[in-house]
């Protein structure tokens, strides 16, 4: 493997070791190591944003503690859903008695230790309810949306809900407009090449060269097909009909479009991309509210990347172009606006 | 009437985590034909670290609470929770009991094989783990039922774990990470159907050869 590793089964806690370290203003350690919570959380009278999920997803998920965002993170193995332990741990650092807004992915995993971390939260009077994002059309299909996977959406449902917690809204408040944000929120990802978990050592799946795998998961998850691998702006072709009839997305919208790499593709080639998708959404009648391109979501190293696309009213607008400060997610307050 | 003795409650968790820890190269090899490969590794971690927690003057409760904890606090994914309470909830099934009789012992299976349903919500023919504990927990009761002795209901039950297990060879996934391939999950073992068998098997060997009276 040619990557910066020490002990492979030691990469989760030496990684969040060094973030701790590189944001000290932003992140706070907690008595459990595998979680971290947002310097400032919890903060009094305000709900409690809390994530989770296996690491290997930078920024996801600790990059998004921070102002305006996540309050508390559960960090779980390379790929590996957090225990139940964690995610509980998380709700305490972040309830100040407003209750939690549990806003995570949907996977097996996460969903049983999210379910005991509820029962014993439930036992310390913490009221903790949840948004389970399945964003990823791919996945399954429309009539089976309640298993479709979380993937790159999932960063716009925790802006929304951690702008809507900061407004100091109650805790349904939170939840309603963070699941109205997953409802109007679709993905697809492309992947090129596979990745390797440390502690595996080999990639755990292949993409032979010269192919490319539509609609694959964060974790390699197989998509809807493997084909030959495309120009570019063909592959914008791709995901923005994967994406745009499945809402569906319709001539008028107003969408926020986020463009994420999945760990290894050059920045460069997201913009190629989004150039395309832009011009491609404009052919079919939408406006791109706000564009996000960059590595947001990633996979490790996997070569590819994944295309977001939400729809907004003035209530997403308005949560969306709030400030935000976090190592993965940093946000002026929207200027031009008179 | 046989009995197995509260005071050798820390055998059943040295012998599983010799099981388990054994068995880590082969869990994971079958973890990884359909996820990612770490099945072996997680579990092996979780349970050797039960064992370092472990109060070697423990009763089976005690014993088997530690090792439910130490699954539910420190391993993640989907094993971490299902294995952590059906060690918990068969924990809570022979507290405060001296000594494990053969109804009792039905008691604890019953518990466990409930707590793993109402928490991962699968049914049996889903490729799961209760692939093996359904069959396994059904051929105990059936056994204690014709009153056959403790030893051999035991055996009875680690043979149908065997067989649960193997069966999940055919099976597509319907749950879990596995179900993403539909059909391309068939022709593999469950891992998790072979973690149970181990666990289950291990835990029979130990309580027979441990059984008095």
């Amino acid at each position: 493997m040619q990557r910066f590793v020490n002990d492979p089964g030691q990469v989760v806690e030496e990684m969040l070791q060094g973030f701790v370290k590189a944001h000290p203003d932003l992140i706070a350690p907690t008595p459990n190591p595998r979680v971290l919570k947002y310097a400032a959380a919890p903060m009094a009278g305000k709900v409690g944003v809390v994530t989770g999920g296996g690491s290997g997803h930078k920024p996801a998920f600790v990059g998004y503690l921070g102002h305006n965002l996540v309050d508390a993170v559960a960090v779980g193995e390379v790929f590996t859903s957090p225990s139940a332990q964690a995610f509980y741990d998380a709700f305490k650092a972040a309830d100040s008695g407003a209750g939690v807004a549990c806003l995570y992915g949907n996977y097996a995993g996460d969903n049983l230790n999210v379910k005991l971390a509820r029962r014993m939260a439930e036992k310390d009077g913490i009221r903790v309810e949840v948004v389970v994002a399945n964003d990823d059309v791919p996945s399954a299909p429309p009539d089976e949306r309640g298993k479709r996977r979380g993937v790159a959406g999932e960063v716009l449902m925790w802006k929304v809900g951690g702008a809507k917690a900061a407004q100091g809204a109650p805790l349904d408040e939170v939840i309603r407009v963070a699941q109205k944000a997953i409802d109007h929120t679709r993905s697809v990802g492309v992947g090129l090449t596979p990745c390797t978990i440390p502690a595996v050592g080999k990639p755990n799946f292949t993409i032979e060269a010269g192919k490319m795998e539509v609609g694959i998961g964060h974790h390699g998850e197989p998509g809807i097909e493997v084909t030959d691998l495309k120009p570019a702006d063909e592959i914008a072709r791709l995901m923005v009909d994967i994406v745009l009839p499945d809402l569906p997305f319709n001539s008028g919208d107003e969408v926020v479009a986020l463009v994420s790499g999945l760990g290894a593709t050059p920045v460069m080639e997201l913009y190629i991309l989004y150039n395309r998708i832009e011009a491609l959404l404009a052919a079919a009648g939408l406006r791109v509210y706000r564009p996000y391109v960059g590595n947001y979501f990633t996979s490790l190293e996997m070569m590819g990347a994944t295309l977001t696309l939400m729809k907004v009213d003035d209530e997403l607008k308005a949560l969306v172009d709030m400030e935000a400060d976090s190592m993965g997610l940093k946000q002026l307050p929207k200027r031009g606006n008179v | 009437m046989s009995l197995y003795p509260g005071a050798q409650g820390a055998n059943i968790l040295r012998d599983l985590v010799a099981t388990i820890q054994r068995n880590a190269a082969y869990l994971s090899e079958l973890d990884g034909a359909v996820g990612d490969g770490d099945h072996g590794v997680n579990m092996s971690k979780g349970f050797g670290m039960a064992l370092q927690r472990l109060n070697a003057d423990a009763d089976v409760s005690g014993v088997l609470d530690t090792l439910g904890n130490t699954l539910l606090g420190e391993i993640g994914g989907a094993m971490g929770p299902l294995y952590g309470t059906f060690f918990l909830d068969m924990a809570a099934a022979c507290r405060g009991k001296a000594d494990i009789d053969a109804a009792t012992f039905g008691a604890m299976l019953r518990a466990g094989l409930d707590g793993v349903q109402d928490l991962g919500g699968a049914a049996a023919g889903d490729k799961t783990l209760l692939d093996t504990l359904i069959p396994a927990q059904a051929q105990y009761a059936a056994a204690l039922a014709e009153g056959v002795p403790f030893a051999e209901a035991l055996k009875r039950m680690a043979m149908a774990a065997e067989a649960g297990r193997d069966a999940t060879l055919d099976m597509v996934a319907k749950i879990g990470r596995a179900s993403r391939l539909g059909e391309r999950s068939r022709g593999h073992v469950d891992a998790g159907a072979a973690s149970c068998f181990l666990i289950l098997g291990s835990m029979a060997a130990t309580l027979v050869g441990g059984l008095t009276g």
